[in-house]
């Protein structure tokens, strides 16, 4: 008989070789997927996966699977600290949207000045959106010991409402001949994230998420605070006996988490989205959440994973033109991927072992 | 503005319409957290349920054959993430949200050609006589079977678990696992049952949404409708008739807001386009800080994963 046996050390290879099977079975499982839609299911994998980075333009999808990581990686690195102590924000579309509309808020306030000083106020201010909009559920968690999950979800719904309202309202563009939206802030130089090095796909966003990841593998490794966070995901009880506060914990991730998923809102509105308008989020926040398990929790992980979603963004973006296949079919495509991942996990903390039945 | 258009009874009748989704969803996930597992793939196995049945209903032009298909379809979603939980021994969690994000993608990829599209008429259900009672008859007696198929759903749901061996066996697993293992009860046969049901109930509710509620296929339509099912299992301490409560007092929330957007209200469609959502926060807030810390109502080996050593 076929059983589990729990290991004493998880696996360290099975930890990073997860990862690669998932990839692989996501590209078998999308090719079958592909090929009942009626499409060539290798054509498909291949356009998705090859031809982002190899095909004749590829200069330029190169640069937009940057462009379309740097969202992904900044929110993932917050989401995995709080997921690695059990803290699950899954709102970070909500505080993505809120960050987005603070920031701009705040662009649009100074409009048309010019100034330094515009934009790292903005910043600042798309921070502190996510980062007020992560409050309620950590608040209400400490408080009240209300679930995060639900309420940082319900959440997104309130945020998309408030986008949809300031759109057609407060920060609608008054020059915009009655359509919905905001001035566009990348036209608007003092506000605009541009690229910092032409061409390439490297916005401030990307600086941002690049620091991000060396920031939170510091913490993660060589401060107290990190070793609380793994100490309380591991091992709840010892964390609370060796005086980890969990409340202090609750607010630091989820703050975090919130705070990082703002600025990734606000360096999209300024830079590849350009305005604020009711359907200018594109669902990052979810898609983050499968970047950060792809990338085991870690900091580096994500950054690969992170890239590697980019790509099958993009990816489907290009299906989409040349296949005609649903955009859809690419967020299928992530979700199968995150399946194959927690399946494959078993191997990381179990061993697969014969074992004959024993008499009893 | 003009509130005259706002017909009391009218709207008690659409209440019931309403929150039917909801209730279906809740109640299956009832029975999978008593179980003592926590699936937070509602809102994937909802939609899903919403696309195969609109989709079935739609090629076969018998609605009835829809809800079979949303059923199975959901029930099918729903054995995937018995598979991985309870065999892979996987984090629910974590899995749970690949069923939701999983099931979005899936749906609107199975659902591209049916947007805008009408599905074939559900017929109403006049109950005789009964719906010829006057206020009373419009509200309650006039509706569709799915409606009171969710009511009897609730009152089965209940008995099952507070009269039955089986419900019994099932509330066991849910406590405390490890002793009902011991005892000889199949943990693992029965969660992945138990977890079937939900998904089942889940895809019901997903195709009432898209066949008879709205009736259309739309993309993301549920529109959170799933979380706010799982919102209304804790809101209801684990309990089925207060599920139906919960359920009844949401679906008048979405109603009312939705006629005072139709009467022209002064507050702008976005505030009570959200106010669903804020409720089912405030409501969370208040059911957790009555108990206290530590959910003593909630089934004690919720979410935690079951591995038998011997």
């Amino acid at each position: 008989m076929l059983v589990l046996e729990k290991r004493k050390v998880p696996s360290r290879f099975w930890a990073r070789a997860t990862p690669l099977l998932a990839v692989i079975l996501t590209m078998l499982a999308g090719g079958a997927l592909f090929a009942l839609l009626g499409k060539d299911p290798v054509e498909a994998v291949r356009t998705i996966f090859w031809d982002p980075l190899f095909s004749e333009f590829a200069f330029y999808y190169r640069s937009q699977i940057l462009v379309k990581a740097w969202p992904l990686i900044l929110i993932a690195v917050g989401l995995s600290l709080g997921f690695r102590a059990g803290i699950w924000n899954i709102g970070a579309e909500g505080q993505y949207i809120m960050g987005a509309i603070l920031g701009g808020a705040v662009g649009l306030a100074f409009y048309p000045a010019e100034g330094w000083y515009i934009f790292p106020l903005m910043i600042l201010a798309g921070a502190l959106g996510g980062l007020l909009w992560a409050m309620v559920p950590a608040i209400l968690r400490t408080k009240f010991g209300t679930n995060e999950i639900l309420v940082s979800l319900m959440l997104v719904y309130v945020a998309e409402n408030i986008l949809s309202s300031v759109s057609f309202g407060i920060l609608k563009n008054p020059q915009g001949f009655g359509f919905p939206g905001s001035r566009n802030l990348n036209d608007y130089a003092a506000s605009a994230n541009m690229d910092l090095i032409e061409g390439t796909g490297l916005h401030w966003g990307g600086a941002a998420a690049l620091l991000a990841v060396m920031l939170a593998w510091g913490l993660l490794t060589r401060h107290i605070l990190g070793y609380r966070i793994r100490l309380s995901g591991e091992a709840p009880r010892a964390a609370r006996f060796g005086g980890v506060d969990p409340d202090r914990l609750v607010l630091i991730c989820l703050g975090v988490s919130g705070a990082l998923a703002g600025l990734a809102g606000l360096f999209e509105v300024t830079g590849p989205a350009g305005q604020l308008s009711p359907d200018f989020n594109v669902g990052y926040g979810f898609t983050a959440i499968i970047v950060a398990f792809l990338g085991r929790l870690h900091p580096l992980g994500i950054l690969l994973a992170g890239l590697l979603l980019g790509l099958t963004e993009v990816g489907g973006g290009i299906a989409q033109q040349n296949l005609g296949l649903p955009s859809a079919s690419i967020k299928a495509f992530q979700g199968m991927l995150l399946f194959f991942l927690l399946a494959m996990d078993v191997f990381t903390d179990y061993r697969l072992r014969f074992r004959r039945e024993e008499a009893i | 503005m003009d509130y005259s258009a706002i017909d009391p009874a009218l709207l008690l009748a659409t209440l019931m319409i309403s929150a039917t989704p909801i209730l279906l969803a809740a109640i299956g996930e009832l029975v999978v957290e008593k179980a003592g597992v926590l699936n937070l793939g509602v809102e994937g196995m909802m939609i899903t349920g919403a696309i195969c049945g609109f989709a079935i209903a739609v090629e076969s032009g018998n609605p009835f054959l829809g809800l079979i298909a949303a059923a199975l379809a959901g029930a099918a979603l729903s054995l995937v993430f018995a598979f991985l939980t309870q065999i892979l021994l996987s984090n629910q969690v974590a899995t749970g949200l690949a069923l939701t994000l999983f099931g979005l993608g899936l749906s609107s990829l199975i659902g591209k050609p049916y947007a805008g599209i009408k599905p074939p008429a559900s017929p109403r259900l006049d109950i005789p006589l009964l719906s010829d009672i006057p206020v009373l008859g419009p509200i309650l007696f006039r509706h569709d079977p799915m409606v009171y198929v969710s009511l009897a759903l609730v009152a089965a749901v209940w008995f099952f678990l507070k009269y039955t061996r089986a419900g019994l066996i099932l509330r066991a697993v849910g406590e405390n696992h490890d002793a009902a293992h011991a005892l000889g009860y199949k943990v693992v046969r029965i969660r992945f049952l138990a977890i079937m049901f939900g998904g089942a109930c889940a895809g019901l509710g997903g195709a009432y949404l898209s066949l008879i509620r709205v009736p259309q296929w739309t993309e993301g339509m549920t529109a959170g409708a799933g979380w706010i099912a799982l919102a209304l299992v804790v809101f209801a301490s684990w309990r089925p008739w207060r599920v139906l409560l919960g359920a009844y007092l949401f679906g008048g929330i979405t109603v009312l807001q939705l006629n005072l957007q139709a009467a022209g209200l002064a507050i702008p469609v976005e505030y009570l386009s959200m106010s669903p959502y804020i409720v089912t926060i405030l409501v969370l807030v208040y059911i957790s800080a009555r108990k206290g810390r530590g959910n003593l109502d909630a089934p004690a080996s919720l979410g935690r994963t079951f591995h038998a050593t011997h």
